[in-house]
């Protein structure tokens, strides 16, 4: 395993209270491999990825371990995760846009941010000239400022820039949704490349746009009101969905080829429930079609099947 | 970059002509004829009446077709030509005002730049540590509260009526000749440094507080959280806010420029410095209106001339004006 | 693109381009970014963040300081003239009579009571604040809306106008106008000043309203046909409720300083009187000379005191409407 994440709980400071944003996952990713991470928006999956980055200065660590590479990452301290920042987990951020700082050239700024992680600029120019011909930008984007390029140019630009030094692990969070459906699936494609080169090792990709993740992941993982629903292979998760939550996802997705005048899309009926007090047990059982009296209980996240994990007690 | 002062100079242009054509204006829509009202609500000197009015009556030139008065008025205008003061018996006002201005340039330029730099110094630092942040808050809004006029005639009381530190009227000592001395230069130092030092400090409040806030604002802007996220150490993260919370401040020196001007002026009238303010004064008091009016344009050129130097200053600064894109003040 | 036009550069410096201190209102609070903790939704979400900003501004301690300066100022403008009916610049006391028991702030140097001038002074400083300030920030938010809703040949008619009268010192014009009424009010200064402080609040909400255009509940609105000024009152406005509303305080702010220093120069009321005129007054008798300071203090203070309060208020709020810089 890649990343072992085990237990992590972080909650958000809110006014009336700790709202249980990421309330005890545990789950792991493997050399390699791509994660999708999906989910309604406020699920949970963004702080997940912040709390392994950089937390949000409303966010609150309970509990929990995260380990990369094997060694115990101190998400808790902002000043001691500095030393696995960009070199060891790296993040592309869903405001890649304006990422970059607007009155710097590029290059320069790449230049200045290296050197301050204490690596001489200069030994990383071949390289980064290197990918920028691999994502199609022109080397002389360096010579530039960021107004000057493209929304698809800076997200390239970004995607380049987050991976440089080759991190073990790379989040990935929402890249997709300032993009027009053509781009998108440039944008997909290119984080596959990246690590089919080996620029990164393993990612987390963290998006409400399950079609993408059904390009590029090869698992896909499901959270619903700060929980982890289903984690499985990506074919598993798409055509066998355990989880009655990830089931009705699954069938609200338009689907290739059908004509939805037949078949009309299924929305899921209700909200999630509020994550400042959530209920016991199941989180999902009042929306559930199958719910019973079991659900008062809260089902454990277990493996029913090589490599496909559940947290319903309808599945066991 | 062309497209920018392009764009700069219509805007410019077309606030003098504006400006000039109210002040053409004004005189003309007031009922009966201006130049016998004006001058009856004169405080004139006996002898000079005749020749004004036959010289004003020449300059409005009221039996003439309205275009032709407008025009022959830009004509006066582009010569230089702002009329002749009322209560100075007839001198030109482009001379009396000619003779003031040094006196309140050397007011203005020092205590803008000064402020400006040590406002955005200070600020930035304050917004680093806390203790700072906590003392200097309350200053700078304290500060930036205070009417001109108010912290002057308060330097005045305290450091030169109850302490004697400085003389508080006067552009020098009154005892002295206006020579190339030693004692004469200490004169002039003298008596410029209360009125310099208050402006100095009601406008360094505004740019430390206006510095402080932008910094918390570039602080938690996109580029600042990528930066975060990668681990740069706050000293570049810090650098990078600081660079890009200047540009408004730039900006905002160009919005400020007309309240400082009249920060200047009533600073000027607490210590009866011989420059613009305490002319207008004289002006508004003894009603020369021409003397006013000729004020009035003055001021509106020394603020436009001002603005377009802001602007250059921008174009240095903010790399995105020079690369074709309009910038942040456009 | 203008992304400067973001306001906290928009405005640059603050409070005001009337004004001096860059203390602009920063953006209205935006949206909840996705990953936020979804609190709840619709209704919920509107009566909790109202009941929120409520609870923040009931313990800012900048809002409650500078609300608590106001509220005194207010009453002794209400209460004072009670306490000293008549005219205040009547000649009532003794000449040049430091504060006593009997003469709170003393008198001046013909015997006039300087506490039921500057009374009555305040009375005529929020005056001129309110329908000062009130009128440039209606100008302001209709050049603004009007600018930043229809866009086009409108909006660069609308911009070259405020660049132009943002440019004309504010002062000059006032002087060469108010310098041929003859007659002049408190209301006559406060629509002067009215007419000429705007241009800093039109491209600020310009600039907002350009970001809101964009959103759907917006493009809904235009697309079905609703007649522009319901989408600018009905949609646009109301998401900007925040930030109108501290804009508002900073014209009132910058409104009561330009008044003063109008008043100084004398181009400020005919009758009556102001702290302004009473600092006037006070320089041109010699008062500075003589060493009667609570001839020029009480006024002066009085103008820092509310100014101060307004801006003090203003931060307040904006931490109350933008969370994220609550924690700075």
């Amino acid at each position: 395993m890649s990343l072992q994440v085990t237990n992590l709980r972080v909650y958000y400071r809110t006014l009336a209270g700790d709202v249980r944003a990421l309330d005890g996952v545990t789950f792991g990713v493997a050399d390699g491999e791509i994660m999708g991470l999906a989910g309604e928006s406020g699920c949970g999956k963004s702080t997940l990825g912040n709390s392994l980055v950089r937390f949000d200065p409303r966010m609150r660590y309970i509990e929990g371990r995260v380990e990369l590479e094997g060694l115990e990452l101190p998400i808790w301290d902002n000043a001691a995760m500095n030393d696995f920042r960009f070199k060891e987990v790296s993040i592309v951020p869903q405001y890649a846009m304006s990422a970059l700082n607007p009155t710097r050239k590029i290059g320069r700024m790449t230049a200045e941010l290296v050197a301050a992680r204490g690596i001489p600029p200069e030994t990383i120019v071949p390289e980064l000239e290197r990918r920028l011909d691999l994502v199609g930008l022109s080397r002389d984007v360096l010579d530039r400022y960021p107004i000057e390029l493209s929304g698809g140019m800076k997200q390239r630009m970004v995607m380049v820039l987050s991976t440089i030094l080759n991190p073990s692990l790379l989040i990935a969070d929402e890249i997709t949704s300032a993009l027009d459906v053509s781009t998108q699936k440039a944008v997909a494609e290119m984080l596959v490349s990246f690590r089919d080169h080996g620029f990164v090792k393993s990612m987390i990709v963290i998006t409400h746009d399950v079609s993408i993740l059904y390009q590029i992941a090869d698992t896909i993982t499901v959270m619903y009101a700060g929980k982890l629903a289903e984690k499985a292979p990506t074919e598993s998760i798409i055509s066998a969905p355990r989880h009655p939550y990830t089931r009705l996802l699954i069938s609200s997705l338009p689907e290739v080829g059908v004509r939805y005048a037949e078949r009309r899309l299924a929305g899921i009926a209700g909200s999630p429930p509020l994550l400042l007090d959530p209920p016991a047990g199941c989180r999902f059982r009042d929306r559930c079609p199958v719910a019973s009296e079991q659900c008062l209980q809260e089902p454990p996240f277990v493996e029913i099947e090589a490599g496909h994990f559940a947290a319903c007690w309808k599945v066991a | 970059m062309r497209r920018y002062f392009g764009r700069k100079l219509l805007i410019y242009g077309l606030t003098f002509f504006i400006a000039a054509t109210i002040d053409w204006m004004i005189p003309r829509f007031m009922p009966g004829n201006p130049v016998q009202s004006l001058l009856s609500r004169s405080h004139v000197a006996p002898d000079a009446v005749p020749a004004l009015i036959a010289y004003y009556n020449n300059l409005f030139g009221l039996d003439r077709p309205i275009w032709e008065q407008y025009l022959s008025f830009w004509g006066a205008l582009l010569s230089g030509d702002l009329g002749r003061s009322v209560y100075l018996t007839g001198r030109p006002v482009t001379d009396v005002i000619m003779s003031a201005v040094p006196y309140t340039l050397a007011l203005l330029v020092p205590a803008i730049l000064l402020s400006w730099w040590a406002g955005n110094s200070f600020g930035a630092m304050a917004a680093r540590r806390r203790w700072l942040d906590n003392a200097a808050l309350p200053i700078g809004y304290i500060l930036t509260a205070t009417p001109y006029m108010w912290l002057a005639i308060v330097l005045a009381w305290i450091l030169g009526f109850i302490f004697r530190l400085f003389p508080i009227s006067g552009g020098y000592s009154y005892a002295l000749e206006p020579t190339l001395t030693w004692t004469f230069v200490g004169s002039l130092f003298s008596h410029w440094f209360l009125p310099f030092a208050s402006l100095f400090l009601v406008m360094f409040g505004g740019w430390a507080i206006g510095m402080r806030n932008m910094i918390i604002y570039e602080l938690d802007a996109d580029y600042s959280r990528y930066l975060e996220a990668l681990g740069a150490p706050t000293r570049l993260v810090r650098k990078y806010a600081f660079r890009n919370a200047v540009l408004p401040q730039i900006t905002g020196l160009a919005l400020q420029l007309g309240v400082i001007v009249s920060g200047a002026l009533v600073t000027e009238i607490v210590f009866s410095y011989p420059g613009i303010g305490k002319l207008t004064l004289a002006a508004i008091q003894n009603e020369d209106y021409f003397l006013l009016q000729g004020i009035f344009l003055f001021i509106i050129v020394g603020v436009l001339i001002a603005n377009f130097l802001v602007d250059i200053a921008y174009v240095l600064v903010d790399p995105r004006t020079r690369v074709g894109m309009s910038g942040r003040s456009a | 693109m203008n992304d400067p036009e973001r306001i906290s550069s928009a405005v640059p410096v603050g409070a005001a381009a009337p004004d001096r201190a860059p203390i602009q209102p920063a953006a209205p609070a935006p949206a909840p970014r996705p990953g936020e903790p979804a609190a709840a939704s619709g209704r919920a979400e509107a009566v909790g963040r109202r009941r929120e900003i409520l609870y923040f501004a009931l313990r800012d301690r900048k809002v409650l300081v500078g609300l608590g300066i106001l509220i005194v100022f207010v009453a002794a403008a209400v209460v004072g003239p009670l306490i000293r009916p008549g005219d205040p610049d009547a000649f009532v006391g003794p000449m040049a009579a430091a504060p006593s028991r009997e003469w709170w702030f003393g008198t001046t140097t013909f015997g006039q009571d300087v506490f039921a001038q500057f009374v009555y002074g305040v009375g005529s400083t929020f005056l001129v604040g309110l329908f000062g300030g009130g009128l440039a920030a209606l100008i302001g938010m209709t050049v603004g809306f009007v600018a930043g809703y229809r866009g086009g040949v409108v909006d660069e008619i609308l911009n070259m106008l405020t660049n132009v009268v943002l440019v004309i010192p504010t002062l000059a014009l006032l002087l060469i106008a108010a310098a041929y009424l003859t007659a002049r009010g408190v209301l006559v200064e406060a629509v002067f000043i009215g007419l000429t402080s705007w241009p800093w609040a039109a491209r600020a909400i310009r600039a907002q309203t350009f970001s809101l255009n964009t959103r759907e509940f917006v493009d809904l609105a235009r697309l079905t046909g609703v007649p522009s000024w319901r989408v600018i009152f009905g949609e646009i406005a109301p998401n900007m409720g925040s930030y109108l509303f501290m804009t508002f305080i900073l014209l009132f702010g910058g409104a009561i300083l330009i008044a003063a220093t109008l008043d100084f120069i004398g181009l400020g009321p005919t009758s009556g009187s102001s702290l302004g005129m009473m600092m006037y007054n006070a320089v041109a008798w010699s008062a500075l000379q003589l060493g009667m300071w609570w001839w020029f203090i009480p006024p002066g203070l009085g103008i820092t005191a509310i100014v101060g309060a307004l801006y003090v208020m203003n931060v307040g709020l904006d931490e109350i409407f933008n969370p994220r810089l609550r924690k700075m």
